[in-house]
């Protein structure tokens, strides 16, 4: 469970291009559900998810992970709850390049030092999961889209996180394989772990895996429907 | 990396092991004749022999000036041009 | 432990292949760090190698060779100088020694004469003989049909049979040699029957020679003794001050090259940075990005050095550091054809290695701690 208490983030403090990302955001995401962020972009979406995700911290607020706050803990600390706890698909997918999918499903679990013949089959297994063990030897730059989102959603679940946070993952998927994200989606949901992840596309926070909409505009969460099925 | 590593204790060891390559004949030669410098440089009599040049020879303006033959910047000026004329008069104060 | 093995292991694994992705610039690094020090190396293999040479050969010089200065210039030795030599107490034996230069008009080439002492019984020369060091023997020019044509100063061509050559394996040290009997000799540079170049001496005492020296240098005014600790210390600052010149000029493209890595290997591109972002972000400590661009700069760095220092070796010791010779050789006709019996100082390849790997490993990780400290969520704008 993450509970975020009266958080506001602000870039370039005391600067003339100050701004305020987000403006005292008090939330709270239940684990096992499928969250959407929704809203137009420069709404904050983004920044909350950084926020959640521990990939960066609050101007001011507190951010609790499981009862434990998680907002002012240094960045050493920080690290280790983020490879534990969140798996990340970023927009661009962010695989590196000239590295096969199968490292890079492998990467998130390097610096473990877990025996070698147990990463690769485990990110065998993930690869399948994906349906894209096929490409698994095959560089990342030759992936089409759809493929390099399933490669970023294994390598986000290599270490067994409870969260999977991706930042606009259709962004750049048509009607088809928008269906098919779905699908992972629901696969992940039924598997017990937390999705949460922002959009503007419709068809994301109209579909049935999503259990709660979280709409934000200019910083501030401006409704916030759960869906009953 | 690893050939490379190979590589280098290969060259270690030979530096260690490897025969005089005739470092023995050169020394008896040196003894049977009594030479007493390298023929390293053979351009000028203090490059020749810079042990046995005289006091300025080498150096002909100053001790520690660079001459017109490049090998005249490759070998130090003799030491013992320097203390020798000093210790001599040192010596001779004494009597 | 087994646990953080594994983990550098993974680090190193994930540095090979990152370092690979980039092949043409992590290339060049390559190739230019591994220039310098091949460089260095030879140079410092060479001029270590030389001196050490030199020190082993030279303890069977003359204990010590005493001259004649006059108007502080080298002058001729008089016989009668000898005996009293010969009384003074710890000296075994003084003896006239006859040597000189001659620099042949023909093939602008300077050889040295010398008449072989009368006890060295492997070089016994008759007059109108003589015994060519290899520099000599191995000029074509010079030699007809095994005859040996000299030019005196004055007077007609001298010519001498050949009748040996000295071992080419000594050509370190007699390279430019013509032995010659002492009629030839003294003929052929006009010499008076009384003079000779210095006299050897053969001291028995080695604890002796300081009071030896001293003693000459009072009793005999005029006189200058060089004994063989002088030689010895001759030789082993020799090329020490070119070495230093050479790393004084080196300095200044190692210098160059500490720029070139500080762009290359640390000023970080922006995919770079992107990259480490992203590590950060899937859970990556700074500790592990800064590891693995420890392994990036080691790698490289103890590449090329062992490199650098396998060629250097075999350039020295193998190819007659043939890369060095335009600058060893000068302006001379003969030059010595040698090969140097290896020698390797463990201290100074360790210096070699502190000077080159340590900077380059440190200025690799310092640029990078910057972008590793940053907060990970630049991965997201």
């Amino acid at each position: 469970m993450i509970k975020i208490e009266n958080v506001n983030k602000v870039f370039n403090e005391d600067q003339q291009n100050r701004v305020q990302a987000l403006q005292d955001i008090s939330l709270q995401i239940e684990t096992g559900q499928t969250t959407v962020l929704k809203g137009p972009s420069g709404s904050g979406k983004t920044t909350l998810l950084t926020l959640i995700g521990c990939l960066a911290r609050p101007t001011s607020g507190r951010i609790f992970l499981n009862g434990e706050m998680v907002s002012s803990l240094p960045e050493k600390f920080l690290t280790e709850i983020r490879r534990k706890t969140f798996g990340f698909v970023f927009q661009r997918f962010n695989l590196l390049r000239g590295l096969s999918a199968l490292e890079n499903v492998m990467l998130p679990a390097y610096p473990l030092g877990r025996d070698h013949a147990g990463l690769r089959k485990d990110a065998l297994r993930l690869l399948a999961d994906m349906d894209i063990a096929a490409k698994a030897d095959m560089n990342v730059e030759n992936l089409s889209g759809g493929e390099a989102q399933r490669v970023a959603i294994a390598r986000a679940l290599m270490n067994d996180p409870d969260f999977v946070i991706a930042d606009e993952p259709t962004a750049n998927l048509d009607t088809r394989l928008t269906g098919e994200f779905l699908k992972i989606v629901e696969k992940l949901r039924d598997q017990g772990k937390s999705v949460i992840m922002t959009s503007h596309d419709p068809r994301i926070w109209q579909a049935d895996v999503v259990d709660r909409v979280v709409s934000m505009e200019d910083g501030r969460i401006c409704a916030d429907e759960v869906l009953k099925k | 990396m690893a050939a490379l590593m190979v590589l280098a204790i290969a060259v270690l060891l030979h530096g260690f092991m490897s025969g005089d390559r005739g470092l023995s004949q050169r020394a008896k030669l040196v003894g049977q004749l009594g030479l007493t410098d390298l023929a390293l440089f053979t351009e000028a009599r203090y490059t020749r022999h810079p042990s046995q040049a005289d006091l300025h020879s080498a150096f002909q303006d100053h001790p520690m000036s660079f001459d017109h033959f490049p090998t005249g910047s490759l070998i130090a000026a003799p030491l013992q041009n320097f203390n020798t004329r000093a210790a001599s008069s040192t010596d001779e104060a004494k009597k | 432990m087994k646990n953080y093995l594994s983990r550098q292991r993974y680090l190193m694994d994930f540095t090979l292949h990152s370092m690979l992705r980039r092949k043409v610039k992590n290339l060049v690094l390559f190739v230019v760090y591994f220039m310098v020090i091949f460089i260095l190396a030879s140079v410092m293999l060479f001029g270590q190698a030389v001196r050490e040479e030199a020190a082993a050969l030279l303890k069977n010089a003359p204990e010590a060779t005493v001259q004649q200065i006059k108007m502080g210039r080298h002058d001729l030795v008089n016989k009668e100088l000898i005996a009293p030599l010969n009384d003074i107490r710890g000296v075994k034996k003084a003896e006239g020694r006859l040597w000189g230069y001659y620099f042949d008009p023909v093939n602008q080439a300077n050889y040295t004469l010398m008449v072989p002492s009368a006890d060295d019984k492997q070089h016994q020369i008759k007059p109108g003989q003589s015994i060519i060091g290899p520099g000599v023997a191995a000029n074509r020019e010079l030699i007809r049909d095994k005859f040996l044509l000299l030019l005196p100063p004055v007077g007609p061509l001298m010519k001498l049979d050949v009748i040996d050559h000295l071992d080419p394996q000594s050509a370190l040290v007699s390279a430019d040699l013509v032995l010659l009997s002492e009629p030839d000799f003294r003929a052929f540079f006009r010499l008076p029957a009384d003079v000779y170049t210095d006299i050897g001496l053969t001291i028995r005492n080695e604890r002796e020679i300081a009071t030896i020296v001293n003693k000459i240098t009072s009793k005999f005014l005029g006189t200058r003794v060089v004994t063989r600790s002088d030689i010895l210390r001759t030789y082993e600052s020799i090329f020490t001050w070119r070495e230093g010149l050479l790393l004084a000029l080196l300095g200044a493209s190692i210098f160059a090259f500490v720029i070139f890595v500080f762009d290359k290997a640390s000023g970080l591109s922006a995919e770079e940075r992107r990259e480490i972002g992203i590590l950060k972000a899937i859970g990556w400590e700074t500790g592990d990005v800064l590891a693995m661009k420890f392994w990036e700069g080691g790698l490289i760095s103890a590449g090329a050095f062992l490199l650098g220092l396998v060629l250097a070796y075999l350039h020295v010791f193998f190819f007659q550091a043939g890369l060095l010779e335009p600058v060893l050789t000068g302006w001379s006709v003969i030059y010595p054809d040698f090969h140097l019996a290896p020698h390797i100082d463990i201290l100074q390849i360790t210096t070699l290695a502190f000077f080159t790997v340590v900077p380059y490993t440190a200025a690799t990780i310092v640029p990078i701690w910057r972008a590793a400290v940053t907060d990970p969520d630049s991965v997201m704008r």
